[in-house]
């Protein structure tokens, strides 16, 4: 089952590394993963999606939490969340194109003659479905963030 | 606090002393030319010279087992580094705080390839509890402050600092101080037993009828060894230690069954197999003591005790999971329980205690087989432990190697006291014996400190003999050499149909005697039964002298009991044509 897990940890050198390290190292898998800086630049904010059960879950947070650099971490998928990614896409240039990515609640960012750059947000299903439309338009190149994921329960990761 | 100026390598120094270092073990190079240059300066802290990287990590390791205080090293960068990664693993596997300062090329060359460079953080990166690359030379006191809180609290572990030699520059200087306190937001190791889990652990031993307590390193690193006994005393239960626990219970107590797991007595495994509650303090329920995960001790009802959140339900499921350290949580326990003001009732577990007195009686270890001449007429290696443990009173600081001659040191060594058995349990280390006796030496001079190693373990850090006669370590080496690696060679027999592939030498061993003599010690070579204990005699007699006992034993020998892979605790063989199940 698909877990998504939350973390904060310190914004400097090595810490990045040893978060993904600690995957391999232990045989985890990460299916995506997406990092940035937080309003608090002395942190960074993390979301991985992995496979697992909970008990594999449950170590896999445990594991992250001995880490140093690690402030805190959040099982998302443990309650209500909501997680989204960001799709941009190339596509050719095209009146129907233009109407599919309108159809599918897309924007677009930047269209010439040869093409157009498109952007969609949406669940990684929504995404997934996207892209599978967006196949028969021929798209040039594909690129999605991986998920970001925010409890919408009262629980929050802050510190 | 001091104000002065001084340099990094200067700064480093000054803060080990703080920290209260008085010893580092290393091996100077390119890279860590200041920081050697600074030690050199300073008369406080005592630098030993190794042989090799590796020996400074074990020694250092070996230094912070028997004593309780972390241990330091210095290495350089590229090889000096790399080859202190043995020890770091050995180091980490076992939780035990050792401090490796590496220096590094100077950080403008980081990354480009130049000479005698590595990614030592990198490197280390998963055997460490921490690790940090030290950017300028002010950051120095913080960083050694920080290392020292990680490696020594919580669930203790190596911490490596890696530094780039322009900071170790001896041109730049900066206003020193040395932090009193530091803060590190995301590490707050529990300490205290949650209230609520200690109360329901206290219920479950009380209404236990058939319990054991299970205890690993952590009671060792603890210092839980007081409270340990004193609740197996209040409760009447019987203790069985993991081989990183053995010390934490005295090994001659009545109510002690010996070390349990893969080389177990077979009164330890089956009254885990069999019991009703399982207190494990300290403890991981390692691969080597559960055997099959789904099979173990079914019937228990189980408490796990451990300062790291990590290792509770990790392999198996327990019924009350405590966070924090053993020697707390042991304290809170038996208040609980004395204030429960409940009557302890000693003989409610009589039944059970007599059940493993059985056990022991008919297939328990015979701790008399030095009185006995084997059927081969060759000394066997349980001897060799028996005579070591007559001759020393059981006093002794004993390392070990890796392989047969560590499990019967483990099995026929009664300790009664914590951190005089040094051996490396979780990574098994071959080569670690003897520079970790060295570091025991160096932390206790006027102690009995025996190395028992085999002839394949002691050729993995022989060069450290020299390092012994720089220094005068009196050290025993207990030399069990069976001219194969014993170990190897016993599953060969037992699961490879005796195909003994590469665990023999074809008669290239060296002559142990002359060897130790080129390095100005004293050797002695004994293979009759009748003239062991006057030889071991002879070994300690000898005081101030290194001594490399050399004892030809019988090679067809086997490590018993042994557990059956893939089944329960109770499937054992118990010698080559015994076995407990069908």
């Amino acid at each position: 089952m698909k877990r998504v897990v939350a973390l904060l940890m310190e914004n400097q050198p090595g810490a990045l590394s040893r978060v993904v390290g600690l995957f391999s190292q232990r045989g985890y898998n990460i299916e995506s993963l997406i990092v940035a800086p937080t309003e608090d630049p002395s942190l960074s904010r993390l979301t991985m999606t992995t496979e697992g059960d909970s008990k594999v879950v449950e170590q896999i947070t445990k594991q992250l939490n001995k880490l140093i650099d690690v402030v805190k971490v959040l099982d998302l998928s443990q309650e209500d969340y909501i997680g989204r990614e960001l799709l941009l896409i190339k596509l050719p240039s095209g009146k129907d194109v233009e109407s599919e990515v309108d159809n599918l609640g897309g924007m677009i960012l930047f269209k010439n003659q040869e093409l157009l750059n498109a952007q969609f947000v949406g669940t990684s299903e929504e995404v997934d479905n996207i892209i599978s439309i967006l196949e028969k338009v021929n798209p040039l190149e594909v690129v999605r963030t991986g998920l970001s994921g925010l409890s919408s329960t009262s629980k929050t990761l802050n510190i | 606090m001091s104000k002065d100026r001084l340099s990094g390598a200067q700064a480093l120094m000054r803060s080990l002393q703080e920290e209260g270092v008085e010893i580092i073990f290393g091996y100077p190079g390119g890279a860590a030319l200041h920081m050697y240059d600074a030690l050199f300066q300073q008369q406080a802290i005592q630098h030993i010279l190794v042989r090799h990287e590796q020996g400074a990590v074990h020694a250092a390791d070996g230094y912070a087992r028997s004593s309780g205080k972390p241990g330091v090293v210095f290495v350089t960068s590229g090889p000096g580094a790399t080859n202190a990664i043995t020890g770091l693993a050995t180091a980490f596997m076992d939780s035990t705080p050792v401090i490796v300062i590496s220096g590094q090329v100077k950080a403008h060359l980081i990354g480009t390839d130049s000479f005698q460079e590595t990614d030592m953080i990198g490197v280390s990166r998963p055997i460490v509890k921490h690790s940090f690359l030290v950017q300028k030379a002010e950051d120095i006191p913080t960083v050694i402050k920080k290392a020292f809180h990680i490696a020594t609290t919580g669930r203790p572990g190596p911490v490596v600092i890696d530094i780039p030699k322009n900071v170790t520059d001896p041109e730049y200087t900066f206003n020193y101080s040395h932090p009193k306190e530091i803060d590190i937001r995301s590490y707050n190791p529990v300490e205290e037993g949650h209230l609520g889990q200690i109360r329901k652990a206290a219920k479950l031993l009380l209404n236990s009828e058939r319990p054991v307590i299970y205890s690993g390193g952590g009671v060792i690193q603890d210092d839980a060894s007081d409270e340990l006994i004193e609740l197996a005393k209040l409760l009447n239960f019987p203790v069985t230690n993991t081989l990183m626990g053995l010390g934490a219970y005295p090994g001659t107590d009545d109510q002690f069954l010996g070390m349990l797991g893969m080389h177990g007595t077979y009164e330890a495994n089956m009254a885990m197999h069999n019991s009703d509650l399982i207190l494990a303090v300290g403890a991981r329920f390692d691969d080597r003591i559960t055997n099959d995960p789904a099979q173990f001790a079914l019937k228990a009802k189980k408490i796990h005790i451990d300062v790291d959140p990590a290792s509770l339900s990790k392999i198996i499921s327990v019924d009350v999971p405590i966070v924090g350290l053993a020697k707390t949580c042991l304290r809170q326990l038996i208040e609980e329980l004395e204030k429960n003001k409940v009557k302890i009732d000693q003989d409610k577990v009589r039944p059970w205690l007599d059940q493993i007195a059985n056990w022991r009686k008919n297939h328990g270890l015979d701790h008399d087989m030095i009185n006995k001449p084997s059927k081969s007429g060759k000394i066997l290696p349980q001897q060799v432990i028996q005579s070591l443990y007559k001759e020393t009173k059981g006093e002794a600081y004993v390392t070990s190697d890796v392989g047969q001659h560590q499990m019967f040191a483990a099995q026929y060594y009664f300790f009664d006291k914590p951190r005089k058995w040094i051996n490396s349990g979780g990574l098994g280390t071959m080569g670690f014996g003897l520079p970790a006796a060295m570091g025991v030496q160096f932390a206790f001079p006027k102690a009995s400190v025996a190395c028992v190693t085999g002839e394949g373990s002691i050729q993995m850090c022989i060069q450290e003999l020299s390092t012994c006669l720089q220094y005068n370590l009196p050290i025993k080496i207990i030399n069990v050499n069976n001219s194969a690696l014993g170990m190897v060679k016993q599953w060969q027999d037992m699961q490879y149909g005796g195909r003994l592939s590469e665990s023999t030498y074809e008669d290239s061993l060296p002559d142990f005697i002359k060897l130790t003599e080129s390095f100005g010690h004293v050797g002695i070579k004994v293979d009759q039964l009748s003239d062991l204990e006057s030889c071991m005699k002879e070994t300690f007699s000898l005081k101030d002298k290194l001594v490399f006992l050399d004892v030809i034993v019988d090679q067809d020998e086997h490590v018993y009991p042994m557990l059956e892979a893939g089944m329960a605790l109770d499937s054992m063989w118990l010698d080559k044509n015994t076995k407990t199940w069908e």
